[in-house]
């Protein structure tokens, strides 16, 4: 029976990547390389403020002083910084406000991962803020939000724009000084979306964003601000998926967020990019650092995360709990096939009274992955009646993968609480045949128990955002159970 | 509908069914019995195609055509279906959600499209009626922290479901209270129809005072040694298994 599962194993792990495809737009780039120079030539292409400049070479400088982590449950290839291109952008750069006035290219790579801008602008009200190779290409719905006063542009615009916004918050939450992949990012992060929600506002829509790594041998590093004013609410959706690439890509971004009193944020993302080939070759490495403020008195930030791409990914999306009775969630599903490599969690840090944060992680393992959970979760001597609940599943399938657990646990004060639950399972083969004998394939069935897994985490997504998710479960795991 | 000849089944290089021979067909109740260890659910798991299991002799036909090398999803598709002994635990994954996947499924073999959420919905609530299942019980996941008797009658509601041409109930009756029996046996008895057959494996004699059989075979020793009408299942409850294994056994 065991050579059985084998092979039912090796047939579902072989699975090619569906969105391997080069959009053929032209790119304006900058030589491979990183100096000083090359800062200030990325500073003036986007004839950006002074301030800028002056940010990206402190933390230029400061990244000299770094180096990579290497705490991570990960195997990194040597990453030759100097190889890598820190600067493309789309030459056609439309300042557009209708779709129909974009790119006919780019709408129809959007048309091939199955996003059509033009039908969720319709169907689903969503403002698609869709970057491609680093500028923002089209902004939609900014009228509808204007009305609101929500700001919701492109990180280049808003320094421009709203300097005085990103002056007081940028780095305010990830400082350029926090670690070494957050240190490249403020040096030469090239776009994002920034977003402001002003007091008392309930943002009326979903806010999107679609990122795309395009051009060859292109780091990705993206930048995202969200504020969040008293008594506001938003939630955003992230979505990525990448084309098909021998190189790898380094991919490093930031998200920030601030959320004031009485304020709410949703931050959903789906991530699905190029996670290399069967033998592990190509793949995007992705270095992430996203972290939300929960500065104001009864603030909440929710992360809601699927992750099935990347090659490497390194990522804790982390809520500071400061204002008394504010709340952090994260929920997660990682999913890792073949090759794959994931140290992904989270971090809750107390420091407010009466502060409450829950931890959901689910951790899928297929192939000969490895998948690994590492949470903190921190009680400060301040934070006096707070509360943390984390559960970790592990669910793996086959017998030449790796799940591990690294939770990390430091409670300073007397009245607080913090639980923490794991579990590791299987796929059973009762649970296959039983549903084989229903006349579902083996393939269907597997992804069937899969999102029955994840479910919890599922559900915490906006609806359009749930229906993507459980395909792209299905699709990264195809091919790949026992 | 269902001609086994000459079957022979090892697991782990042991031989569990030898020389086994069964006719079935359509509008037909076989009631196969036996004491434990003879190979029923061997047998149950054989024709729904299970993996593990090894013919070494034999053929299993199945509407004319052998099945011996079908995938167990082709053999359900086609309409043989397994009530289980012990149906597992799906978590996360609703009745609703499973069965809309399998009806889909078969019908996509039969070359129809998916049936439409409403008709679907409409008809799961008939044939929950068929099982006195509770309405909310649909919207569980499969099997999770069902008691003995939901397990059961979630199996029966699939067979009610999913409409097959030859259903395969094994020890459907273990672990049911009285009540919850005649709701299953209901069940069964009224999916009944001319142009479907069923298998029931049992090791007691209890669910055939409900399910009246066409016939009753006794399985020993990897075999059907004895074939009757229903009285024979009354005569085994009277005297139980040795007098079969003493009839043989010299």
């Amino acid at each position: 029976m065991q050579d059985n599962t084998d092979k039912i194993l090796n047939d579902v792990t072989q699975n090619d990547y569906k969105y391997g495809f080069v959009t053929n737009v032209e790119t304006e780039i900058i030589p491979k390389g990183l100096s000083e120079e090359v800062v200030r030539l990325i500073s003036e292409k986007k004839g950006e403020p002074e301030f800028m400049l002056d940010f990206r070479l402190k933390a230029y400088r400061h990244w000299l002083t770094l180096k990579e982590p290497e705490w991570a449950h990960l195997s990194i290839p040597e990453i030759n910084y100097q190889d890598v291109i820190y600067y493309a952008a789309p030459k056609k750069k439309a300042k557009i406000d209708s779709l129909d006035k974009a790119d006919p290219e780019l709408l129809e790579t959007f048309a091939k991962l199955g996003i059509p801008l033009e039908e969720q602008k319709i169907l689903t009200g969503v403002a698609v803020d869709a970057v491609m190779d680093s500028v923002s290409v089209a902004t939609t719905f900014k009228s509808t939000l204007a009305e609101k006063g929500i700001i919701f542009c492109s990180f280049s615009e808003a320094v421009k724009e709203y300097p005085d916004l990103i002056k007081k918050y940028l780095g305010s939450v990830v400082p350029y000084t926090d670690n070494f992949f957050a240190a490249l990012n403020s040096a030469v992060f090239s776009d994002g979306s920034f977003c402001y929600i002003p007091k008392g506002v309930r943002c009326p829509i979903e806010l999107s964003t679609y990122f795309r790594i395009n051009a060859a041998n292109t780091g990705q590093f993206e930048r995202t601000l969200i504020v969040a004013d008293e008594g506001s609410y938003v939630s955003y959706m992230e979505g990525c998926t990448a084309p098909q690439r021998d190189e790898n890509q380094l991919h490093a971004a930031i998200v920030e967020i601030v959320a004031m009193d009485h304020a709410e944020v949703k931050y959903s993302t789906v991530q699905n990019w190029y996670p290399g080939n069967k033998e592990g070759k190509g793949g995007i490495y992705n270095f992430v650092t996203k972290r939300g403020l929960c500065k104001g008195f009864r603030s909440k930030i929710s992360w809601t995360q699927v992750e099935t791409g990347s090659a490497i990914t390194w990522k804790y999306p982390s809520c500071l709990l400061m204002g008394d009775e504010s709340i952090g969630e994260f929920y997660s599903v990682a999913v890792t096939n073949n090759m794959q490599q994931a140290d992904t969690g989270s971090k809750m840090i107390h420091i407010g009274k009466n502060t409450k944060s829950t931890i959901i992680s689910k951790g899928i393992s297929a192939g000969k992955s490895q998948n690994s959970y590492r949470g903190m979760v921190k009680m400060t001597k301040r934070a006096v009646n707070s509360r943390n609940f984390t559960q970790c599943d592990s669910l793996l399938l086959g017998d030449k993968c790796g799940a591990h657990t690294f939770p990390y646990i430091d409670v300073n004060n007397k009245s607080s609480i913090v639980e923490h639950e794991a579990t590791t399972s299987k796929i059973s083969e009762d649970q296959l045949f039983y549903c084989n004998q229903r006349g579902i394939d083996t393939e269907q069935s597997i992804a069937l128990i899969v999102n029955g897994y994840a479910k919890e985490v599922l559900n915490k997504l906006p609806m359009e955002f749930a229906v993507e998710a459980q395909k792209l479960l299905s699709i990264s795991l195809e091919n790949s159970v026992g | 509908m269902l001609s086994i000849k000459n079957l022979e089944v090892s697991i782990d290089n042991k031989v569990i069914l030898k020389n086994f021979n069964i006719e079935v067909k359509a509008g037909e109740v076989h009631a196969i019995m036996g004491p434990n260890g003879t190979g029923k659910s061997t047998l149950a798991n054989v024709i729904a195609g299970r993996e593990g299991y090894e013919v070494l002799n034999g053929d299993i036909i199945y509407k004319g055509k052998s099945i011996l090398e079908s995938k167990p999803e082709e053999r359900a598709r086609e309409g043989i279906f397994l009530g289980f002994q012990y149906p597992v635990e799906i978590p996360g994954v609703s009745i609703t959600n499973f069965m809309k996947t399998a009806v889909n499924e078969i019908r996509k073999h039969k070359g129809l499209d998916p049936m439409p959420a409403g008709e679907f919905l409409s008809m799961l609530k008939e044939k929950k009626k068929i099982v006195e299942m509770n309405t909310t019980l649909a919207s569980r996941s499969v099997n999770q922290g069902f008691s003995g008797g939901e397990k059961k009658k979630n199996e029966i509601f699939q067979m009610a479901v999913l409409e097959p041409q030859l259903a395969i109930l094994d020890e459907t009756d273990s672990g049911l209270d009285i009540d919850a029996l005649r709701i299953v046996a209901h069940g069964i008895n009224s999916l009944k129809n001319k142009d479907n057959a069923t298998i029931v494996i049992t090791h007691y004699q209890r669910l055939l005072d409900y399910i009246v059989p066409d016939f009753v075979h006794v399985l020993y020793g990897g075999r059907i040694v004895k074939t009757g009408g229903k009285e024979l299942a009354l005569e085994l409850e009277e005297k139980g298994y040795d007098w079969i294994k003493q009839e043989i056994d010299i």
